[in-house]
C-alpha cells in the first residue's frame, strides 16, 4: 500500500487492499467518500452495523469496494430496491445507498421516489455530476440546460430534474443538498441522515472535470469547484427569487427533517397488531 | 409455531395458494410483488399470511423492484421469494443473471400465460421455458422446476427453496394460468413431515473470506450473510473468491462461471426429478412437463386401449436436462412425441437429447386451452 494512505486518518474504514480508488484526479467522489467516513467516524458507528448498497457508474463505485462495511454492489438503478429487502431483514442496521444521479433519478428514480415515499430508513447519497461519466459523459436527466454532453453535442434542450425537490414531495423524512465545495456542511448533513429514523436524502453536487467539465468549459477541478460556490444559492434565499432568476443555480441547504412513520417500524407494529388479533401472540 | 393453515390435512385449494402456504412451510419470511393476472393470488396469500408467522409480504413498485428486494432480503439471511407472470418475468431477467452471478438463494414463481406482451392474461401457456432458462443475458446456470398438479406445485414450491439454499442459486418455479386458478384437493403436511434446508453459513472467519470460493470441493460457498461482521463485499462484476471485482483477467471468469455450471451440474442427478407412465415397455414415448402432463397421462391409457405401447415421461425438473436420458429413451422407442402449449421449446431440447435415435414430434396447442387427451391419442394413431 503506497504511504499516502497510510497517513489518512480515516484509513481504517477502507477495504485497503482496494486501493487506489479507480475515480479519475479531479473526481468528486473522493470528497464523497471522505465525508462519509467522516460523518460515520464523527457518529462512531461501527462499520459492522453499516451495509452499503450501490448501483451503477463512477458514483457507484464510491463506496464499493473501497468502504469496509457489508457491501452489495448491485444493477444499474436498482440500488433502491435491493436495500430495501436488506433493510427489511436487517432493520436494525443502518442501510446506504451511495451511487449517482443518472443510476437512481434516471433509469432508478421510480425507486427513489416509491422509497421516498414509503419513507423506509434508508440513507442515500445521490452524487449528481449531471452526466453519465462512466460510459463516457451522455446526457443525464440532470444535465444542465444548454450544457454540452455526447448524446447532446449541440446543447442539452431538455430541463434537468430537481432531485431534492421531488424526494421531498414524495415524503422522506430528511432531504439536503450540498456541492463538494461544502464538504463541512456535507459531513453534517450526511451524520443526520444517517440519525434520522425514515428516507433520508443527501444530494451531492459532484464535479466530473473529464467528462462533464472538459465539454462545458471548465476542464479543471478547481474551476468546476468555483462554479459551484459562484451559482450556489442558500434555500432562505432561493426561496424569495423567481424560477427563472434559479435556472442554473443549485439551491443548497436542508430541504426537509421531519418525523414521519417509518416503514420497517409499521411493518413490525402491524406484525403485533395481527397477531395479537388472531391470539398468537403471547402476553 | 402456529401456522395460518390447517397441517397435516388435506385442503382444498387453488395453485397459488398452495405456493404461498408451501413457501411459508419452507421457511419463507420474505416476500416482495407487484399484482399480476394469473399470480396476484400468490402475493394476496403472503399478504394475508406473513405477519401471521412474523415474516414480511410488500409490494414494490415494480417486478424489477421485487426481485431486487428479495435478493437484498437474501443477503439478510431470509428466505425470499416472488412471484409473477409473463411481462414481470420478462422485467426480472436481468436481476435473475444478478442472482446467478452472486449466487444469491432466491425463488422465482412465473404462472405462465399466453404471450408475448400482454397475450392472453387469464389462459396457460408453456411460452415461457426457453425464458426461464435462458433469459438472462451470458453464461448462466440455474434450476427450473415445473409443477402439473396442485399437490405438485405445493411439493415442488418446498422443494425449489431446498434446492436454492443448497446450491446458493435462484430456482424457478414454472407453472401457469391453468395450475394457479383451478382448485384441487392439497395434503398440507405437518412441519415435521417437511425436510427444511438452510443455506451453509461460513464455519469460521476463514471461510467468510471467500464468499464465492469453494472450500469443501461442492462448488457450493458458504454464504456470509449480512449483518455478522464479516463485511462481505457482493458485486454482478466477475469477481475472485474474495468477491472483489477483477473485470479483465479471462481465467478469473473462467474459473467463476465454470464453478456455478459445475456446482449445478454437478448435482444434476440429484436435482432431475422426473416420473414415468406405462414406460418400460413402450415404443411411444410421450415426453411432457407441467399441466400437460394430465392430458398426455389419459392418452397414454387410452392409447394403450387401442393396443398402441405407449408410455410416458414427465419432466418435474427441466433444467438443467438429462440429454443422456433422452438418447437412452429415444434408443427403445419408435418415436418420441412432445405435446407443448407453446410453438415448440421442450421438443428442441428433446430432439437434442434424442440425437437422431428415435423421431421426435411436436404437437404444439397455443390459444390457452390444454391439450385434450384425444388430440395427442389422435396424433399418435395418425
Amino acid at each position: 500500500m503506497p504511504e499516502i494512505y497510510s497517513k489518512y486518518p480515516l484509513i481504517k474504514y477502507l477495504r485497503k487492499e482496494a486501493l487506489p480508488t479507480a475515480l479519475c484526479p479531479g473526481c468528486g467522489g473522493g470528497t464523497v467518500l471522505n465525508a462519509f467516513a467522516n460523518a460515520v467516524d464523527g457518529l462512531k458507528l461501527d462499520p459492522r452495523e453499516l451495509v452499503v448498497v450501490s448501483g451503477i457508474g463512477c458514483s457507484a463505485w464510491i463506496a464499493s469496494p473501497y468502504f469496509l462495511a457489508d457491501t452489495l454492489h448491485t444493477t444499474h438503478g436498482r440500488a433502491i430496491a435491493f436495500a430495501t429487502g436488506v433493510k427489511v431483514g436487517l432493520p436494525d442496521k443502518k442501510v446506504v445507498v451511495i451511487s449517482g444521479d443518472g443510476d437512481l433519478a434516471g433509469i432508478g428514480g421510480n425507486h427513489l421516489i416509491h422509497a421516498a415515499r414509503r419513507n423506509i430508513d434508508i440513507t442515500v447519497i445521490l452524487v449528481n455530476n449531471f452526466i453519465y461519466g462512466m460510459t463516457g459523459g451522455q446526457l443525464a436527466p440532470t444535465t444542465p440546460f444548454g450544457a454540452k454532453t455526447t448524446t447532446s453535442p449541440y446543447r442539452n434542450i431538455e430541463h434537468p430534474l430537481q432531485i431534492s425537490e421531488t424526494v421531498s414531495a414524495a415524503g422522506a423524512s430528511y432531504v439536503a443538498r450540498w456541492t463538494t465545495a461544502h464538504v463541512y456542511q456535507l459531513i453534517e448533513s450526511i451524520k443526520k441522515a444517517l440519525t434520522v429514523k425514515g428516507f433520508s436524502l443527501v444530494e451531492v453536487i459532484s464535479q466530473c472535470p473529464v467528462q462533464f467539465g472538459r465539454r462545458n468549459r471548465m476542464k479543471e477541478p478547481a474551476e468546476m469547484l468555483r462554479w459551484f460556490l459562484r451559482n450556489s444559492v442558500p434555500l432562505a434565499k432561493a426561496k424569495k427569487m423567481k424560477p427563472e432568476e434559479l435556472e442554473g443555480r443549485f439551491v443548497i441547504g436542508e430541504f426537509v427533517n421531519r418525523e414521519r412513520p417509518e416503514f420497517t417500524e409499521e411493518l413490525n407494529r402491524l406484525i403485533d397488531e395481527v397477531q395479537e388479533h388472531f391470539g398468537l401472540k403471547e402476553v | 409455531m402456529k401456522y395460518p393453515f390447517p397441517v397435516g390435512k388435506s385442503d382444498f385449494i387453488q395453485g397459488d395458494e398452495a405456493i404461498a402456504r408451501a413457501a411459508i412451510l419452507a421457511g419463507c419470511r420474505f416476500y416482495a410483488g407487484y399484482p399480476i393476472t394469473p399470480a396476484s393470488e400468490i402475493f394476496e396469500a403472503m399478504a394475508l399470511y406473513m405477519p401471521l408467522v412474523d415474516g414480511v409480504s410488500i409490494q414494490m413498485e415494480d417486478e424489477i423492484g421485487s426481485i431486487a428486494a428479495i435478493i437484498g432480503a437474501s443477503w439478510a439471511g431470509t428466505k425470499a421469494m416472488t412471484a409473477t407472470s409473463g411481462p414481470g418475468f420478462s422485467l426480472m431477467q436481468e436481476n435473475l443473471g444478478y442472482a446467478v452471478m452472486t449466487e444469491t438463494p432466491i425463488v422465482v414463481v412465473n404462472m405462465m400465460r399466453g404471450g408475448p406482451s400482454t397475450g392472453q392474461p387469464t389462459f396457460p401457456a408453456q411460452g415461457d421455458m426457453m425464458q426461464a432458462i435462458w433469459g438472462t443475458h451470458g453464461d448462466h446456470m440455474l434450476i427450473v422446476l415445473s409443477p402439473s398438479t396442485v399437490q405438485e406445485t405445493f411439493e415442488l414450491t418446498i422443494r425449489a427453496f431446498n434446492l436454492a439454499e443448497k446450491y446458493r442459486t435462484p430456482v424457478v418455479i414454472l407453472g401457469d394460468a391453468e395450475l394457479a386458478h383451478m382448485r384441487e384437493r392439497v395434503y398440507i403436511p405437518n412441519p415435521d413431515e417437511i425436510e427444511v434446508v438452510y443455506r451453509k453459513l461460513p464455519a469460521n472467519e476463514e471461510e467468510a473470506k471467500l464468499p464465492f470460493g469453494d472450500p469443501h470441493g461442492d462448488g457450493v460457498p458458504p454464504m456470509p450473510i449480512f449483518g455478522k461482521g464479516y463485511r462481505t463485499y457482493v458485486t454482478g462484476l466477475t469477481h475472485d473468491e474474495s468477491g472483489h471485482p477483477r473485470t479483465v483477467e479471462p481465467e478469473v471468469h473462467q474459473k467463476l462461471i465454470g464453478r456455478i455450471f459445475r456446482k449445478i451440474l454437478g448435482h444434476k442427478d440429484e436435482i432431475i426429478s422426473y416420473e414415468t407412465f406405462e414406460l418400460d415397455d413402450a415404443e411411444i414415448a410421450i415426453v411432457t412437463t407441467g399441466i400437460v402432463s394430465r392430458s398426455a397421462i389419459r392418452a397414454v391409457k387410452m392409447l394403450r386401449e387401442r393396443g398402441v405401447k405407449a408410455g410416458l415421461l414427465k419432466l418435474n425438473t427441466i433444467w438443467p436436462f438429462d440429454f443422456g436420458m433422452i438418447e437412452e429413451l429415444a434408443e427403445r422407442v419408435r418415436k418420441i412425441y412432445v405435446p407443448e402449449m407453446n410453438m415448440g421449446q421442450l421438443y428442441h431440447l428433446v430432439r437434442e437429447g434424442a440425437n437422431g435415435k428415435a423421431e421426435v414430434e411436436l404437437i404444439s396447442k397455443i390459444g390457452g386451452e390444454v391439450h385434450t387427451p384425444m388430440e395427442i391419442v389422435k396424433r399418435v394413431v395418425g
